[in-house]
């Protein structure tokens, strides 16, 4: 393809519609189509316009164009709303498959149905994002480059059709050097940038803000990729732990290195007798958790353990883990993410039925339960099974559905004097099942102990970083494009008059006020906002 | 201190009224004056209120600061309430940049309805619960509302625009939809007003109903049933029987508010239709007489662009940044975030169809009513309807 030649001597690449130097209309058919010129990118030469042959010209047309642009950015809108109609799948606590429709009846079952439970990882949401980057990339490559190379290639004496087809323009006789002087002095104080040039005249502003949108788009591809690098494996650690009062755990994802003691678990309430302020909202409410807190220690390794060996622990330090006051060691942090009560002993007393005497009690460590209790006397409680989760099978069957002793059960074997082979009894929490035939005797309960346990979110993310450099490249962006704004000014000696033409890339009515500013005090013609006037004539019309 | 804390709002919110009415004053006023640019007394003195008023609701904010030992921004009616003053704060910057008076005539009634449409939230200070204890908290709930509040300029400017680029001579689908959007300002006038009439009244009844989990509770209205909950037995005594019953994955009392706001708002609008005997938005008409369409149109898309990045700092960043502290993750996709998402998109959008589509006037201005539409779907009808980790203890 051919650069094109402009009448000013600047060499254009192919597609150019305004030359880069002067501003002249190469493009014989732009030329005809309005009384004003198409500023965006300053007419420069853009891939996607310029070719669309091979299959990649066409990629890349589509995926630089604003309007597919627009159009992905509404339909991951629209597929947003949808995840928000029900609660995702990690915020209910049944299977899915029970609890949407449990909860929300058949529109329930198909939501589910559809996939909108997991909307948020589902491939075509992954892919919508993934297309949404891959247009930013393009469509700023796109632009980005042209629009740098003719912003800096332009000179300050622009082509007459150029001046007379910007937005605002006027053309004024018989002016003295005095008042151009003036409107020197004006646009200083308004940070005017002034080139001059044969005593034509250009100031700019402001031209940073134009890349601000390139910049914000960086930033936001940039945090995409954080979001991407969680998928490679160790970049992002994310678990839970529970750790009883008491006990010492190894964090997992530690390559076995660290440990931590659960020394206490803290559970606290607003008292309204002590914060009155909070009376009568404690009143309306009910009971306000103040603080859930966890006092733990954390343990380094000393020396490498053999597997089963004891592990040889060196304190490293002592912290009080609340929510919003995570520990922290070597990139990890250890967040009070829940906690439960959790049952480990249980008492029972062997009692005659017909005399309610007790014969001794006996107290089940649940999580190592002994195989018989001696009561002495000739008095002994066998345990034949035990299940920790118990529930029914669907044959009726008992079993368990966990070693957590969420729902203990028992089959005992009560041995006495009178029945030394034993009576069997079925003892689950509130209910006992005896098997035909009375029994003499039975297992009473007597009581429980619980114990605290914390449930901490272990998590180390290495994408972090990425993700607030994105962060931060985003907001320099956004707001070098927002709060700023590019301003050009031109004053220059066409034809025995004095032209001024002014563009800006937004913000129109301040541009005039600013010329107000500028071209106040002098006998200059004020230059008139071509594209209002014709508004102004549709709206009389 | 609460009690001052309390006075201080109400001063502020009388002082907005009447400011609103000395804005009316300054559009009226302004034929009289040949033209001149500068502002008339009548607007320099609802200016002056505004102001006086925004101190006074800042006092409101401060004192309650002191008295709870955290920012008031923690339940429905603090954060609405900061929202509204944020609106006026905004209003205020604004209006230094441009100097219209008419936008505080706009601006300050939404304001006020966003006052009085807090209060009828239950006002006593909450304890904070342990995700909320961090100053994190207040830097994002304040620079989101602040963000929330300088788009919502843009809302008004578009209503403006609206209001006189749309011709009322015709009915069509633009001046259906403008009145809708009257109409949907006044039912929450309606809202307010049923709910103060009702709460004046003491009106009280109670149910026993059966839930979604079978399970037989308590619900109490302090409105007439017109909604009854599922299986639901009427305890008070002369009692309003209901009218309909609903199912019990349905919320009845929310739902019988929602109807009651929705009947007051019509009987409203329907008076005013009978005292104006035409749309509201072309009684507006007169009002929006001297302005230019592109100064609103500018007003409107700098507000966008002002608004955006503090509404990407302080509900996304800032979101994140604390979310990453209290729930050890920046993002959860927890409905409340979404919606925060959402309406970021939804802007991206809005400044990409008119930077590269040219999107400008009409088609702007509508956009920025349907931006409004969704930052006020997220206050109200995320927090109360789809409830989240966010959720406030509304009622
Ligand atoms: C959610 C994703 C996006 C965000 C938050 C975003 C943000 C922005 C912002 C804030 C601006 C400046 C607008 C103004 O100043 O009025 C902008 C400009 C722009 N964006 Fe995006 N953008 C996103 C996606 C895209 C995509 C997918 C495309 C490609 C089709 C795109 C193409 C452009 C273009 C061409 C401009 C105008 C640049 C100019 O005229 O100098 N953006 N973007």
């Amino acid at each position: 393809m051919k650069d094109v030649k402009c009448e000013c001597g600047h060499v254009n690449p192919h597609g150019t519609v305004l030359c880069e130097a002067c501003g002249k209309v190469l493009d014989e058919q732009e030329a005809n189509k309005s009384k004003l010129l198409d500023m965006r990118y300053e007419g420069s030469a853009r891939r996607s316009q310029t070719y669309n042959k091979t299959v990649i010209d066409k990629i890349w047309n589509f995926f630089s164009s604003v309007k597919v642009g627009v159009w992905l950015i509404v339909i991951t809108l629209i597929a947003s709303i949808l995840g928000t109609i029900f609660p995702q799948e990690m915020y209910i606590n049944l299977p899915p498959e029970v609890y949407y429709e449990q909860e929300h009846g058949w529109v329930g079952k198909l939501y589910y149905q559809l996939g909108f439970h997991d909307l948020y990882s589902s491939w075509w949401y992954l892919l919508l994002i993934a297309m949404i980057g891959i247009s930013l990339v393009i469509c700023s490559l796109d632009r980005v480059v042209p629009l740098y190379k003719a912003l800096k290639a332009q000179r300050v004496t622009r082509n007459e059709g150029f001046l007379k087809r910007q937005r605002l323009f006027s053309a004024s006789s018989n002016i003295s050097e005095h008042d151009i002087e003036k409107i020197k002095d004006h646009l200083k104080l308004k940070r005017y940038h002034i080139r001059e040039e044969n005593g034509d005249l250009l100031a700019e502003k402001g031209r940073f803000s134009r890349w601000g949108p390139y910049v914000n788009h960086v930033g936001l591809i940039i945090f995409l990729i954080g979001g991407m690098l969680r998928f490679i494996p160790g970049m992002y650690v994310y678990e839970n732990l529970w750790v009883k009062e008491g006990e010492t755990a190894l964090i997992p994802e530690t390559d076995g290195k660290y440990y931590l003691k659960n020394k206490e678990f803290i559970l606290e309430h607003y008292d309204k007798e002590k914060d009155r302020t909070f009376e009568q909202a404690i009143d309306r409410a009910g009971d306000v958790v103040k603080n859930y807190q966890s006092n733990v220690v954390l343990y380094k390794e000393k020396g490498e353990s053999l597997p089963g060996e004891k592990p040889d622990l060196q304190k490293i330090k002592e912290y009080k883990v609340k929510v919003n006051l995570p520990l922290k060691f070597e990139g990890y942090s250890v967040y009070q993410s829940s906690y439960r009560s959790e049952l480990v002993a249980m008492t029972f007393s062997l009692v005659k039925k017909d005399s309610s005497q007790s014969f001794g009690d006996i107290t089940i460590d649940l999580k190592n339960p002994k195989k018989e209790y001696n009561l002495g006397n000739g008095y002994s409680v066998k345990i034949i099974n035990y299940f920790p989760d118990f529930e029914f099978d669907d044959n009726g069957e008992p079993i368990t559905k966990s070693r957590v002793p969420n729902n203990p059960a028992f089959v005992f074997r009560m041995i006495s004097p009178e029945k030394p082979e034993g009576e069997t009894s079925f003892v689950a929490i509130q209910q006992t099942i005896e098997p035909p035939g009375e029994n003499a005797y039975k297992m009473a309960f007597k009581g429980i102990d619980t114990q605290e346990v914390s449930g901490f979110t272990i998590s180390k993310d290495s994408t972090l970083w990425v993700i607030i450099l994105g962060g931060i490249i985003f907001m320099i962006g956004v707001i070098q494009g927002s709060y700023w704004n590019h301003r050009r000014i031109w004053v220059q000696r066409k034809n025995g008059q004095i032209w001024i033409a002014a563009h800006t890339n937004k913000n129109w009515y301040g541009l005039k006020r600013e010329l107000e500013f500028v071209l106040a005090d002098t006998k200059l013609t004020f230059p008139k906002d071509q594209l209002q006037g014709e508004h102004e004539e549709k709206e009389e019309a | 201190m609460v009690e001052i804390s309390g006075n201080l709002l109400f001063i502020a919110f009388i002082l907005y009224l009447i400011a609103t009415l000395f804005f009316g004053g300054s559009i009226k006023a302004k034929k009289d004056i040949n033209k001149k640019k500068e502002t008339n007394s009548w607007g320099k003195i609802a200016v002056c209120l505004t102001i006086v008023g925004f101190i006074s609701q800042l006092g409101y904010f401060i004192t309650r600061w002191i008295a709870a030992g955290h920012a008031p921004v923690s339940n429905m009616f603090e954060f609405t309430t900061f929202f509204g003053m944020a609106l006026v704060g905004a209003f205020i910057v604004i209006y230094f940049i441009y100097r219209s008076t008419l936008l505080g005539l706009f601006t300050m009634p939404v304001a006020i309805l966003v006052i009085a449409y807090a209060s009828m939230f239950p006002r006593e200070i909450t304890p904070l619960i342990p995700a909320l204890q961090s100053y994190w908290l207040n830097i994002h709930v304040t620079t989101a509302a602040i963000g929330e509040a300088i788009l919502a300029i843009s809302f008004a400017a578009g209503l403006i625009y609206l209001v006189k680029a749309i011709d009322q001579t015709k009915s069509n689908k633009q001046t259906f939809w403008l009145e809708t959007v009257m109409f949907s300002l006044v039912t929450v006038l309606g809202f307010v007003v049923i709910t103060t009439v009702f709460s004046i009244v003491g009106y009280e009844e109670k149910f026993t109903w059966v839930d979604k989990h079978d399970q037989e509770a308590v619900m109490e209205y302090t409105m007439p049933a017109i909604t009854g909950p599922n299986e639901g037995e009427l305890l008070t005594k002369d009692g309003f029987k209901p009218l309909v019953e609903m199912p019990a994955y349905i919320n009845a009392k929310k739902l019988n508010t929602v109807i009651w706001s929705f009947l007051g708002g019509l009987v409203l609008y329907g008076l005013i239709r009978l005292v104006i005997r035409k749309r509201i938005s072309a009684a507006l008409k007169p009002l929006v007489k001297n302005i230019k369409l592109d100064l609103v149109d500018e007003i409107s898309y700098r507000s966008v662009l002002i608004g955006f990045p503090v509404f990407t700092l302080g509900a996304l960043i800032f979101a994140m940044i604390w979310a990453q502290i209290a729930w050890s993750r920046f993002w959860g996709w927890d409905p409340k975030e979404v919606w925060a998402l959402i309406t970021w998109l939804f802007y991206a959008a809005f400044m990409h169809l008119r930077l590269s589509r040219g999107w400008h006037g009409e088609k702007s201005a509508w956009l920025a009513v349907i931006g409004f539409v969704i930052i006020m779907f997220n206050l109200v009808a995320v927090n109360l309807v789809i409830a989240g980790l966010h959720s406030y203890a509304g009622s």
